[in-house]
């Protein structure tokens, strides 16, 4: 928040710091794919774009044959950056040949717990944004595309609504961008508050104007049946705001970045016990946690003092890490077979001083609410696990209750759940990703914060179950009688 | 006579051609209806059922879905304070606590005067700015007790409390209902023409006709 760090012209940033009209991110002095102009205060205006190499991705692609454009994507191996890390550059192939039109949505809705990026990608660069998405429908054919902003993010909304009006105008989108046959409108869209929303085809149903309930699977790609029943590619705001530098620098440049599998920069945020949180973009598969966590240019450690209990690695739906874990690298592949998931790069870091039980009662109090009701498994399961954990808070847990949580979740997500290792005790990791007994993964994800933590803290839900307010909770209670 | 005042009117018009399908801006005209009135009222869920070809159930089944739809009247000012994890572990509650106590109105309640309402929610993407809150949807980043006062009274003597925002944008602060301040807005002669699906038969003419191959779709 510092506004002297930086130099005097209000240009450059001093490398490590905070950049006080991008509140959050912190230039790390680390390659830029995404947030190169986030030092400029004008980052969101067209001139400024325009004068560090806006747009240029998307000459470079309408001098190229589509299906040229596309194969650099697919080079790159640019992979999602919603949450589920699947190849842009594949998805982009999945729509059925002949059938026409097809869409392109764009994943704003940005509503998981830790995530903050998407927002930042609105708010100061949305012509890094249009420019994706416009290269997108170029590659693919596409006429139109609808930006799906979440609807709490009143200043993004206008952002790239200020956006869109300058590039319409200018000729970037529209009728004969630059001059050539490609025309492409861009539907500004914005949601309304549901966290559901997020998963790709409760976001066509929304946008098609209904209650934001996801579609039942398959088809798995809304690639195949999507809007209006017709192909459509959805994507997020990061994946496709990586696409102009793609375009501008080559597929093989990007690859040069982070490592084999997971090659080019993420954003990700790390909120809670450190010293300096922050969204940092960040080389991916060679940077670790311990890096992000101690690291001179990222986090600086945890805040004064205190020691490391926990962290959720990739938003509120993975499974929780602990110290063991450190020193795994920011790798899908390798983070999924540790027990959890890299996600939508949302850290959340805890230190000694957290009440495990009330992280993950606040946790799980918050898929109950979301849960959108379609399948019995996530609506009754989610609630019934809010409410014991609520009892077990509020110190009217009752001994079958941890048996009782363990028993709900495997309704709704049967056999041996996604968790981390636990050395001290000898247990194994079991990998990424849960099975589900419900139509989207969000009745899964509810468990992630019970199985972590009971596996690890059992004794601090016990604790609270025989000593709640101080008065001993009578002898065990026969498990049929458990779970109002 | 429509419901939307004349402004409005032609906004909705504008909205609608936007969409292939007129359903579509069903959740887009909710929030213009919100921006006019505050809230959704049965008259304006009528009204945007006949703009977009749907019924009136319809409209309400789609709008009592999002939480930022409000079907009675609500403060000029909502204050949302977080309080899932990355702001619980920074104070989020504490913060909510101290809303609650000198608004006098407890989480969902409105004041008396009607000034303002406050919102338990759920996580608003501010994470690494914990703890925070937002008014009319506005951001107020690592929050305190004394920032939230200040704010309150901003608001209460009258004055913008977007100075003291997180974007730092300044400006008028909107009364509830109005989310982007801007617009977008497409002339006639720049749109590439919005059409329904059933009127679209072939790949559109930049691409090659032989071009995008299926690799297995799913
Ligand atoms: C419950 C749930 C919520 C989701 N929320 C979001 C979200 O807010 N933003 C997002 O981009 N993807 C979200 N996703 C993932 C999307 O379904 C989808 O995979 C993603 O938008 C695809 O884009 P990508 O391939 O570019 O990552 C969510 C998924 C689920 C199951
Ligand atoms: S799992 Fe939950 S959120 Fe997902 S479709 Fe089923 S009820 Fe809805």
């Amino acid at each position: 928040m510092d506004a002297d760090l930086r130099d005097g012209d209000g240009g450059g940033i001093v490398t490590g710091t905070y950049v006080p009209h991008a509140a959050g991110y912190v230039d790390n002095g680390g390659p830029k794919v995404v947030t190169s102009r986030f030092g400029h205060e004008d980052s969101f205006t067209l001139e400024r774009s325009l004068a560090t190499g806006g747009y240029e991705g998307l000459r470079t692609a309408l001098a190229m044959a589509p299906d040229d454009v596309h194969g650099q994507i697919r080079e790159a191996t640019l992979l999602g950056r919603g949450g589920a890390g699947f190849p842009a550059g594949v998805k982009w192939g999945f729509c059925p040949e002949g059938v026409w039109p097809r869409y392109l949505v764009v994943n704003g809705d940005e509503s998981e717990p830790g995530t903050y990026k998407d927002r930042l990608l609105m708010e100061r660069d949305p012509h890094q944004l249009i420019e994706g998405c416009l290269i997108a429908c170029y590659a693919l054919g596409l006429t139109q595309c609808f930006l799906y902003v979440r609807g709490e993010m009143a200043l993004a909304q206008e952002r790239v609504a200020a956006a869109l009006n300058e590039a319409y105008a200018a000729g970037y989108v529209g009728r004969e961008v630059l001059e050539t046959q490609f025309s492409v409108d861009i539907t500004l869209h914005w949601g309304a508050g549901a966290y559901i929303v997020g998963e790709e085809t409760a976001l066509i149903e929304s946008l098609e104007g209904n209650r934001g309930m996801p579609r039942l699977k398959p088809p798995y790609f809304p690639a195949a049946i999507g809007l209006y029943g017709q192909p459509t590619i959805v994507n997020n705001v990061e994946t496709l705001a990586n696409v102009p530098w793609i375009m501008a620098n080559g597929a093989a440049a990007y690859r040069q970045m982070g490592s084999e599998a997971s090659p080019g920069t993420r954003m990700f945020a790390i909120s809670g016990h450190v010293v300096r949180p922050g969204v940092y973009e960040v080389e991916q598969g060679i940077t670790t946690f311990r890096d992000l966590f101690y690291g001179e240019e990222y986090c600086q450690g945890i805040r004064d003092g205190h020691e490391l209990k926990m962290f959720i690695p990739g938003g509120g739906s993975a499974p929780w890490f602990f110290a063991e874990h450190l020193d795994l690298p920011l790798e899908a592949r390798e983070v999924g077979a540790a027990g959890s998931m890299l996600g939508s790069g949302a850290i959340i870091v805890m230190d000694e001083t957290t009440d495990a039980v009330k992280a993950c009662h606040r946790m799980v109090r918050f898929f109950a609410r979301e849960s959108c009701g379609k399948c019995s498994p996530c609506r009754e399961g989610t609630s019934w696990e809010e409410k014991i954990l609520a009892r077990i808070l509020n110190g009217h847990g009752r001994p079958s209750d941890i048996d009782l949580l363990l028993d709900v979740g495997d309704n709704i997500s049967p056999g041996p759940y996604p968790v981390a290792s636990h050395a001290d005790e000898g247990l194994e990791a079991v990998p990424f990703p849960p099975r589900q007994t419900t139509i989207c993964p969000l009745g899964p994800s509810s468990v992630a914060p019970i199985t972590s933590t009971i596996r690890r803290f059992r004794h601090e839900f016990e604790a609270r179950i025989t000593r709640g307010d101080g008065i001993p909770v009578a002898a065990a209670v026969p498990a049929g009688e458990a779970g109002s | 006579m429509s419901w939307f005042d004349a402004a409005n009117e032609r906004i909705a018009r504008e909205v609608l051609a936007r969409y292939p399908k007129p359903k579509s801006a069903v959740i887009p005209l909710l929030h213009l209806a919100q921006e006019q009135e505050g809230w959704v009222t049965p008259d304006a869920m009528t009204e945007i059922a006949e703009l977009t070809g749907t019924t009136a159930a319809e409209v309400l089944g789609t709008a009592s879905f999002y939480e930022m739809f409000k079907f009675h009247p609500v403060g000029k000012y909502v204050v949302n304070v977080c309080t899932n994890v990355s702001c619980q572990l920074l104070g989020g509650e504490e913060l909510l606590d101290h809303v609650e106590s000198t608004l006098g109105v407890r989480a969902g309640g409105t004041t008396d005067d009607g000034l303002f309402t406050v919102e338990d929610v759920e996580c608003v993407a501010a994470c690494t700015e914990a703890p925070c809150f937002t008014v009319n949807y506005r951001y107020f980043h690592r929050a305190d007790v004394d920032i939230l006062n200040e704010v309150v009274a901003d608001i209460r003597a009258g004055r913008s409390p977007l100075e003291r925002g997180a974007a730092g944008d300044g400006g008028e602060l909107p009364e509830h209902g109005t989310l982007g301040r801007v617009r977008q807005h497409v002339t006639a002669d720049r749109l590439a023409g919005v059409v329904a699906p059933e009127q679209v038969d072939g790949p559109p003419s930049w691409m090659p006709t032989s071009a995008t191959a299926t690799e297995g779709a799913s």
